[in-house]
């Protein structure tokens, strides 16, 4: 007997170089047909064209440090410029030596928004210590009750911009919720103010209503009681943010089933715990990624209010360019500005999507 | 059961009375303050200032207009301006949104990274930082009147803006018109032609390459064969800046550029949102068929996206339109620009605020109604 032949396989040869690893990914994802490549190749040429030169000015020969002048014969980027026009920037002409205060509140709204975004807090614990925020940071940034008090003409810079956001987004929601339940209360009254508001206001810019606020509102009000164009301006934001909150809290509205109404009539609830207790969160749940695209719309939109002659954060941007000492140096100004924006705006939007992607049930 | 009945009718009646009660008094209230607060400060009312003379220039128009004009022209010289930027804005900005919608689901990893950065960066950037960013870039990259580039002979691009020659119609001009009126008239008849073809026998006709024959060489055949009927105002350097010929201001392609940017940022979402809603078995049975990928996207794809792109894209259409309104901020002339120098001249805000207000809610309201009207188009037809 010859001994057993076994069947030894060789082992399989490696696939080909240029069906795994990198190649494998470059020709899938950049070359895959002669069009492919033909943009690719168009992609980069523009990507050269770009980004050595912006990196050179940005980074290469920008100056970071130094006075008035340093900047003059430098061929990049004059950091200097927003090193030294910061405070200005930030918190406008509000008085150097009390700028501890809205630093101070710059830092509580760091730590609400830390303990917001982590999802750690109970919703019950975020509710309560909203509020508590708003109150003392009016309070840092405002004064009284012990602390020097600092007039509304000298609120600026970047402390502004969020500050009218932030009101305005305060009370925007709720007056919208407001105006999305006269729309849908099936009074025809009150739904025709409803209608006729949320669709004028809409379908005018908020320019307009800036204008409105700064010009027109004082020819409005009794002359024994005019308020300050800052709150004049708010209130404008607000009617004109509640506007388009209002159409996105309708849209929740519609989409919550007539079976949940019923069932909550059935136990005995009144028409407005039925609205409050069953409805209205849904509603508010079912939208808030695109009830937070508004709150992004917003804060950009405080942008607006250096046409009506307030000093915002772009607005601070924009006035500290014109300093005879540091002229010339618009550009850095606007991309320091863009920076800061588009850091809020994006982390806000990515924040709207992580809780679409945890989904409507959990985010109680 | 009657009581009960009686309260559940009064309820609503009373909070209605109420509501629309409490909106009349305050409306009533706020007429009196504004009469009284007018008369107090000595400011006209009614719309009679339009007919007065404005004295107030404008330095970029598409009507003809002088200082000596009325606030009424000047506010239409305004209306005009709004219009044309709004209107070309709105055509550049869809050709770039479908472009970067495109490009943002391209196998091309590259391209789709590029076009993802553009959208993040645009949309989460106030637009008046924009604009304010083209403008002094604008202004700073541009060199002053006399070291003006010259790409072109006849062509000057300055800090002052792009000036060209301005074409002027002689005699003759009449026949080049007519000869683009029949080249389109034959586009039309070719197209409806190469569809019924198409549907008969399975093969149309290169209708496209066909058309753009006829449009292009008509009117060019008639240009020379009537002896170029076009006469160019060519701009020339007197002084510090250039006389005569046509002019885009920067103000003008710093504001179409940001608004451009901005606006093609959120069409290119609506695209690619609308692309990834098509079925993927659309995509299996066009390519089954042996459609090449250009044409599965132009024909299979991109139609279908209309459907889901359309309403979310009027939205961005009449928000382009309001946010042409941000012109006052790097003074181009727009209607908004126009009225907040009338009112600072006469004071006379609410009559212009009111004529904004009509303005912009005529024009929103064409808009949507044109833009439902292809909506209804695209709709999809159930059998």
């Amino acid at each position: 007997m010859s001994e057993i032949k076994t069947f030894v396989p060789t082992p399989d040869s490696p696939p080909p170089l240029t069906s795994t690893g990198v190649l494998r990914w470059l020709r899938d994802n950049l070359f895959s047909s002669w069009f492919n490549s033909l943009l690719t190749l168009l992609a980069l040429a523009l990507l050269v064209r770009v980004v050595p030169p912006l990196v050179s000015w940005a980074l290469v020969h920008a100056v970071w440090t130094g006075g008035p002048g340093v900047c003059d014969d430098a061929s990049g980027a004059c950091w200097a410029f927003i090193a030294a026009k910061a405070r200005v920037m930030l918190i406008g002409t509000y008085p150097p030596e009390l700028a501890w205060r809205p630093l101070a509140a710059g830092a509580l709204l760091a730590g609400v928004v830390a303990a917001t975004v982590s999802g750690r807090c109970k919703k019950r614990v975020l509710t309560g210590l909203w509020p508590v925020f708003f109150a003392a940071a009016l309070w840092l940034v405002g004064g009284g009750a012990g602390l020097e008090t600092v007039d509304q003409s000298r609120w600026g810079g970047l402390m502004l911009s969020l500050g009218l956001a932030a009101v305005g987004i305060l009370v925007s929601v709720p007056l919208g919720i407001l105006l999305a339940l006269g729309r849908r209360s099936g009074m025809g009254g009150v739904s025709a103010v409803c209608i006729g508001f949320i669709e004028l206001v809409r379908g005018v810019p908020l320019i307009t209503i800036l204008f409105m606020a700064s010009v027109m509102m004082p020819l409005f009000l009794p002359p024994n009681f005019q308020i300050n164009n800052l709150l004049r301006v708010q209130v404008g934001i607000i009617l004109f943010s509640s506007a388009y909150i209002a159409e996105v809290v309708r849209g929740g509205l519609q989409a919550i089933p007539k079976g949940q109404i019923d069932a909550a009539k059935a136990l005995g609830l009144s028409p407005w715990m039925v609205t409050v207790f069953v409805v209205l969160p849904q509603a508010v749940r079912h939208v808030l990624p695109a009830l937070i695209g508004r709150c992004i719309a917003l804060f950009k939109d405080t942008s607006l209010v250096i046409i009506v002659g307030l000093l915002d954060f772009l607005g601070m941007a924009k006035a500290a360019s014109q300093d005879q000492l540091w002229l010339g140096h618009e550009v850095e100004g606007y991309v320091f500005c863009a920076a800061v924006y588009w850091v809020i705006c994006f982390g806000m939007s990515r924040y709207g999507r992580s809780l679409e992607k945890r989904g409507p049930q959990t985010n109680r | 059961m009657q009581a009960f009945r009686l309260k559940e009718q009064l309820v609503p009646i009373l909070t209605q009375t109420l509501v629309v009660g409490a909106i009349l008094y305050v409306a009533l209230l706020l007429f009196q303050n504004t009469q009284a607060n007018l008369e107090a400060r000595n400011i006209a009312s009614g719309f009679g200032f339009l007919s007065v003379e404005s004295g107030m220039p404008i330095n970029d128009s598409l009507l003809a207009y002088a200082p000596a004009d009325t606030y009424g022209r000047a506010f239409l010289v305004g209306i005009v301006n709004t219009l044309f930027v709004s209107a070309l804005s709105i055509v550049l900005a869809t050709a770039l949104g479908v472009l970067v919608g495109v490009a943002r689901v391209s196998a091309n990893w590259l391209v789709a990274r590029l076009a993802a950065v553009y959208v993040e960066l645009f949309r989460n950037i106030p637009l008046l930082l924009t604009l304010f960013f083209c403008y002094s870039t604008l202004l700073a990259f541009l060199p002053a009147p006399r070291q003006s580039l010259s790409p072109l002979a006849g062509v000057f691009i300055n800090n002052r803006g792009v000036f060209a020659p301005r074409p002027h119609w002689l005699d003759g001009m009449g026949w080049v018109v007519l000869a683009l009126g029949l080249a389109a008239i034959g586009a039309v008849l070719l197209a409806r032609r190469s569809k019924r073809l198409r549907d008969e026998t399975g093969r149309g006709l290169p209708a496209g390459w066909i058309s753009l024959g006829l449009i292009a060489g008509l009117p060019t055949l008639a240009y020379f064969l009537a002896g170029r009927p076009i006469d160019f105002d060519v701009p020339t350097l007197h002084g510090f800046n250039f006389k005569g010929g046509m002019v885009l201001r920067p103000e003008f392609t710093a504001l179409l550029t940001g608004l451009v940017l901005y606006t093609a940022a959120f069409i290119g979402e609506n695209v690619r949102s609308g692309i990834q809603s098509v079925d993927k078995g659309q995509l299996d049975a066009a390519k089954a068929l042996g459609l090449r990928p250009g044409s599965i996207m132009r024909k299979v794809i991109l139609p279908q996206t209309l459907r889901v792109c359309i309403p979310a894209t009027t939205n961005d259409y009449t928000s382009l339109v309001k946010n042409s309104s941000l012109a006052v901020a790097i003074g181009y002339p727009d209607m908004v620009s126009i009225g907040g120098t009338i009112i600072g001249q006469n004071d006379q805000a609410i009559e212009v605020i009111g004529l904004w207000m009509a303005v912009y809610l005529t024009i929103n309201l064409v808009l949507s109604l044109g833009m439902n009207w292809c909506n209804a188009k695209v709709r999809l037809v159930e059998r």
